[in-house]
């Protein structure tokens, strides 16, 4: 089994702003455990001489030209936000950093 | 408000290091990942796009012009370009990023391994290294609504304005900076000038700092003298000016200096700058880089930087401002200590201009350091905003080494340019300025002037020749200060029959 744990789960859970039951947390450190785990068999065929990838085709550069383009105006910005005011979304005052 | 100990007792106990994370805006036209405009102070919302609020299934593109920017502000810091580098995502929970996570570098920022000389007010170099300088894009602005104080602790809700979210950044980050002493508040200073001066200089970002364009994080450690390891630090987040960064150091020095010795262990934090008490107030706890979960971008393949691309950029770098002082002051003939005032006051720049407009170097000095200063610092503006150009200066130079003026008459020549009455010629015509130069006129009021001091024209008749000046003044009291003195001084030697 991999090393995902119950506290592991709430530690994401906090980070994550979710708010997870006692239940919940023992379900999805399980569920977590088995998908680590699968991903885990990765390593089986690639080993230490194997690059880590991020992407599956082996591309570099592909770069937009500094040139305005698409916009949109702030109606549109806003109109699928739940809540918005004097042209800006709306949101709980979350306390964090600055 | 936390205890503190003198500066001081601080630096006699203990030894500082300091680090730095500065940000710096780019000027790109559109932002970081998306095609939305990259302007500062319009509507809110007016300059994003999907890409920018986190819409489901968007694709972010790497704007070209922001890397070429990021590899310039690289090499001007002496830094070594990766030959390939990657984006990363780093997740926090914050409205200011409505994807949850900032697209930046992890691993393998775009620069890294250089260093900057900085130069501190007395000429002293001091070498920091720089440890990376990566991509990255800025966030949201948040404004906190409600509560008593208008600040985060006690608000009712925010407002989010996304203009800024996307906006490239790029990210300096310093090695530990030892061995600045007492003079680390000095050295934060002008590291982040000189940061400042470079970005400026190379014409990547704006460079405005009361906008936000460069942002410092200072790092502020201490241990006892002849330890190697590090102390506890704290980062002080967001000094937003050159003096906060310089008082900001100071008071955590001091701050930390007052916890180490009362036993207490500095707590790994982020500190509040606050202006109006100069002082910080904590933060958050410090979280540690796992909690970022930074993974790579997928969505992004890496950049790849050839030497040939690398070296073109190069070569349209322009001439480090630190060379460019070296070769002025030779140029302008200026000492160590002349030129030093000149940086200081800010009047590079003005006096180059001056001197390429036709003045001589001596004379744009007298000027800007002088009299157009004297008069900005009354009016309480900059002096290059007291709307004095190098032609000014220039034609009152060229006025007085004609003899149409003098140096008294050219204040107040100065004087009627910044009302409004015109170039310094017309100044001088409007207001009858120019100096008598009519001999005849001249002879009339030395006449005079030698009669109401018959003992001193005795003494000057005796040999004594200093004591012309006596009659000189005399002379330009009756003239009103528009006589040329050496004319005068010449015509009264010749009437008294002397050798001057």
């Amino acid at each position: 089994m991999a090393a995902i744990n119950r506290d592991d789960v709430a530690h994401l859970a906090q980070l994550a702003h979710i708010e997870m039951t006692d239940d919940e947390l023992d379900r999805m450190a399980g569920e977590l455990a088995v998908i680590v785990d699968s991903v885990k068999s990765i390593s089986e065929v690639a080993g230490n001489d194997v690059p880590a990838t991020s992407h599956p085709i082996p591309l570099s550069n592909v770069l937009r030209e500094d040139v305005v383009g698409h916009v949109l105006t702030a109606d549109q910005a806003l109109s699928g936000a739940p809540d918005a005011q004097n042209g800006r979304f709306r949101v709980p005052a979350i306390l964090e950093e600055d | 408000m936390d205890a503190t100990l003198s500066f001081d007792e601080a630096l006699e106990k203990y030894d500082p290091v300091l680090g730095f994370e500065v940000h710096v805006e780019l000027n790109t036209k559109t932002k970081m990942f998306s095609s939305a405009p990259n302007v500062f102070g319009d509507e809110p919302n007016t300059n994003v796009n999907e890409v920018d609020l986190g819409m489901p299934g968007v694709l972010p593109t790497v704007n070209k012009k922001a890397v070429e920017s990021s590899i310039k502000i690289g090499l001007a810091l002496n830094c070594k370009i990766a030959e390939s580098c990657t984006f990363a995502r780093k997740h926090y929970f914050y409205p200011d990023t409505p994807k949850n996570f900032q697209t930046s570098q992890y691993e393998d920022p775009i620069a890294y391994d250089g260093y900057l000389d900085v130069e501190l007010s007395d000429g002293t170099i001091f070498r920091v290294e720089i440890e990376r300088a990566h991509m990255e894009e800025d966030a949201g602005k948040l404004t906190h609504m409600g509560g008593a104080t208008g600040r985060i602790q006690g608000a009712d809700f925010s407002l989010v304005d996304y203009n800024r979210a996307g906006v490239p950044l790029v990210e300096i980050v310093t090695k530990p900076i030892e061995g600045a002493g007492a003079r680390a508040p000095e050295l934060a200073k002008a590291y982040v000038a000189a940061v400042r001066e470079i970005v400026k200089n190379l014409g990547v970002s704006d460079a405005r700092m009361e906008r936000g364009n460069v942002r410092c994080d200072a790092n502020v450690s201490l241990r006892p003298y002849g330890r190697e390891t590090f102390g506890t630090r704290s980062e002080t987040k967001n000094v937003n000016s050159l003096r906060a960064v310089e008082h900001a150091v100071n008071y955590e020095i001091r701050r930390h200096a007052a916890v180490l010795d009362s036993g207490a262990a500095i707590v790994q934090e982020t500190r509040h700058w606050h202006e109006d008490t100069r002082s910080t107030t904590s933060g958050r706890p410090k979280s540690d880089a796992d909690d970022y979960r930074y993974f790579p971008e997928p969505d992004l393949v890496p950049v790849v930087a050839t030497p040939e691309w690398v070296e073109s950029l190069r070569a349209e770098l322009p001439e480090p401002p630190a060379e460019r002082r070296k070769r002025l002051q030779k140029d302008w003939g200026y000492s160590d200590l002349e030129f030093r005032d000149v940086v200081n006051a800010g009047l590079m720049d003005e006096i180059g201009d001056t001197v390429a407009a036709g003045a001589s170097a001596a004379a744009a000095r007298k000027w800007w350091m002088g009299e157009i200063a004297r008069r900005a610092k009354l009016a309480d503006v900059d002096p290059a905003a007291l709307g004095v150009t190098p032609a000014v200066v220039v034609e009152l130079e060229s006025l007085i080494a004609s003899g149409k003026i003098n140096d008294k008459l050219a204040r107040e020549v100065l004087d009627g340019v910044l009302a409004g009455e015109g170039t310094p010629t017309e100044v001088v015509d409007k207001r009858g300025l120019a100096v008598v130069s009519d001999d005849g006129a001249l002879q009339a009021a030395i006449d005079q002037a030698l009669a109401t001091q018959p003992g001193v024209a005795e003494k000057i008749r005796g040999g004594k020749i200093q004591a012309v000046g006596a009659i000189v003044g005399g002379v330009m009291k009756v003239t009103k200060g528009q006589a040329d003195a050496g004319r005068v001084r010449e015509l009264i030697l010749k009437t008294l029959g002397v050798d001057g």
